[in-house]
């Protein structure tokens, strides 16, 4: 569905003006990413803001052109071919609408079911579908520009779906929803993916967007593809963020276990009888917790597993083990994923 | 659910149907109803807009022709004459006008991001700009051209010859042409000084950016004066002087007279190589 090797697209930024001539040093959004969707995946395009999600987003879409690589979409080229790739392609911005702000909704579908030349028939069936999957039916007749937002992005799913696209493209569908909005919005993708087969690829700030709905997840950070693989994966890579939480009888010195061996753990931090205690990658959280009860007396444990958004800020900021010292990190944790596996 | 499945599998079906999609002017006239629509659903500013443009464009033809009875003859032409060859030049480019003005806009479109959205849909960016806030008011724009015609017409003092009348179609349709192309340049350029200068301010230079803005308004006018006054020099003029029968007073070769259409040509291919040429160097903003 998607085959991207090797895109770079770089701006020409023009740099403080010295004398006559200013200095022209390309920057590159976009630094050689490669990788490959297959039909009916669900794919979370993540990174930090500036790492060149958009600008993937864009070129994909064929609204900018690649500075160098290939790059195919449904089989095109996506700059050449924009319009006929325009047919077989759903796309949303969260940020702003493709629907006519003063039309209503009804009419906005309408227009775009002659847009994209669907036949009557196939339209009825598919917009009665839509309506119900995002009970649009209250607002049909409701001016877009009268719309809640999140009426509105459900307005604007139906429009990038009324054609029946092979590939939706979504770049930040949930920003600024509600929850119920939000859950709609989910529940819908997730089943258009499972029911129709649409190829999706999201790109989100919300991780539960990518924990609810993405089975394989990319990142992307200045410009290069970072991470390729499972979620679960990823959380196993960099599951070395598991931390014991210790509170003891009374306060006492920074506990020290395993002291000799190569297992040895001592508390990070101490707040009066609580201790943190980090547990190293593979270590057997049982044994820490055994050891630890027949050593001191303890009130309480807690065991907190790094959360998705947690393993994602670290890798966005480099500060895991497998990220060598310095930047960039070209495809270190796809490099760690293969030691571990 | 059973049934939503059947819909799913049933639509999906449907969808491998061919399609016809609109071409590019069935595609102008259906977001041009559309806009109209829109527009209709403010009926009382459509209508208080409508009488506006009506009464400029009718002030407008008034004046120029108290202007011109007044004063007998210009630079050696009759009253009937000027009037002639400032109505089919003033009919030229209301046509554009009503039909490509917009494009000028461009710029805004670029600088907000909405040019995005236009690009992912299977119609020409172009049509969509040119579309855009459509109203048959639009029409308005023809009155006081048509009203200066058709003074001036009945007045000519020439034979009308079948050339002659097919002449002034061919001038009138031309001129829409050549102007067409201006507009969609004027465009086109946008992507680039949009661009350059977008890219200058993102990155918060900015104040350089500001004492450069009042050169490009002054650059911009200035082109768009020229631009627009020079080709009317090639397309109004040469063929008005074959209708009216007249020398010319450069002495170009006759066959400039007859030239406007090849001219027009030209001038909407390097208008639509621009286009071509902007949009690959389109850049998008940041988000």
């Amino acid at each position: 569905m998607i085959e991207a090797a090797g895109v770079v697209k770089s701006f020409p930024v023009r740099g403080r003006r010295r004398g006559l001539r200013r200095s022209r040093t390309p920057l590159r959004a976009v630094d050689g990413v490669s990788f490959t969707v297959e039909p009916g995946e669900f794919v979370g395009y993540l990174g930090p803001n500036g790492a060149g999600k958009s600008t993937t987003i864009k070129m994909l879409t064929g609204i900018l052109t690649a500075t160098s690589g290939s790059l195919r979409v449904c089989g095109l080229d996506p700059s050449r071919r924009r319009t006929a790739l325009a047919r077989r392609l759903g796309v949303v911005f969260g940020q702003r609408t493709t629907l006519w702000w003063d039309l209503p909704l009804r009419d906005s579908l309408a227009l775009v079911r002659r847009l994209y030349g669907v036949e009557r028939e196939a339209h009825r069936a598919r917009l009665a579908e839509l309506t119900a999957l995002l009970e649009l039916e209250p607002f049909l007749g409701t001016p877009v520009r009268q719309l809640s937002l999140g009426q509105r992005m459900r307005g604007d799913l139906a429009a990038a779906l009324l054609h029946d696209p092979e590939l939706l493209v979504l770049d930040e569908p949930t920003i600024g929803l509600d929850v119920v909005s939000k859950a709609t919005v989910r529940d819908f993708l997730e089943r258009i993916n499972a029911e129709r087969g649409t190829t999706i690829l999201l790109t989100t700030h919300d991780l539960g967007d990518i924990e609810r709905l993405c089975r394989r997840v990319l990142i992307v950070d200045h410009g290069r593809l970072a991470y390729d693989g499972g979620l679960d994966e990823l959380r196993r890579t960099v599951d070395a963020d598991r931390v014991l939480v210790v509170e003891l009888a009374r306060p006492g010195p920074p506990i020290v276990l395993g002291d000799g061996g190569p297992e040895r753990i001592e508390a990070e931090r101490s707040e009066g009888p609580r201790q943190w205690l980090r547990l190293p990658r593979g270590a057997n959280a049982a044994a820490v917790v055994a050891e630890l009860a027949a050593r001191h007396e303890v009130r309480d444990i807690a065991l907190r597993e790094a959360g998705i958004e947690e393993v994602l800020a670290g890798l966005y900021r480099g500060d895991h083990a497998y990220s060598g010292p310095g930047l960039p990190r070209p495809r270190s944790a796809v490099d760690q994923r293969s030691t571990v596996e | 659910m059973a049934e939503a499945a059947a819909g799913t599998a049933g639509s999906a079906a449907a969808g491998a149907v061919p399609r016809r999609s609109p071409g590019p002017l069935g595609a102008y006239a259906l977001l041009a109803w559309t806009w109209t629509r829109a527009a209709a659903r403010y009926p009382a500013s459509m209508v208080l807009l409508a009488l506006a443009t009506g009464a400029v464009g009718a002030l407008d033809a008034a004046a120029i022709g108290l202007l011109f009875t007044r004063a007998p003859r210009i630079a050696g032409f009759e009253v009937a004459e000027v009037l002639f060859l400032y109505g089919t030049s003033a009919l030229s480019f209301a046509v554009s006008d009503i039909l490509l003005g917009t494009t000028e806009r461009l710029g805004q479109h670029v600088r907000l991001g909405t040019l995005d959205a236009m690009l992912v849909r299977p119609v020409s960016p172009l049509v969509q700009v040119a579309a855009e806030e459509f109203t048959p008011r639009r029409f308005g724009k023809l009155v006081p051209a048509v009203g200066v015609l058709a003074l001036a017409l009945p007045r000519l003092d020439v034979p009308w010859t079948p050339g002659r009348a097919a002449m002034v179609a061919l001038m009138v349709v031309s001129g829409a042409a050549i102007f067409g192309g201006i507009w969609v340049l004027t465009g086109a350029v946008q992507f680039v000084l949009v661009d350059s200068h977008g890219a200058t301010k993102s990155l918060t230079y900015g104040g350089a950016f500001l004492t450069q803005y009042p050169m490009t308004m002054f650059a911009r006018d200035f082109v768009r004066a020229v631009t627009f006054v020079v080709p009317l020099a090639f397309v109004n003029w040469q063929p008005a002087l074959y209708v009216l029968d007249r020398p010319d007073p450069l002495g170009l070769p006759g066959a400039a007279r007859f030239a406007s259409p090849a001219v027009a040509a030209a001038v909407c291919a390097a208008a639509a190589a621009a286009w071509r040429a902007g949009l690959r160097h389109y850049r998008s903003t940041g988000s």
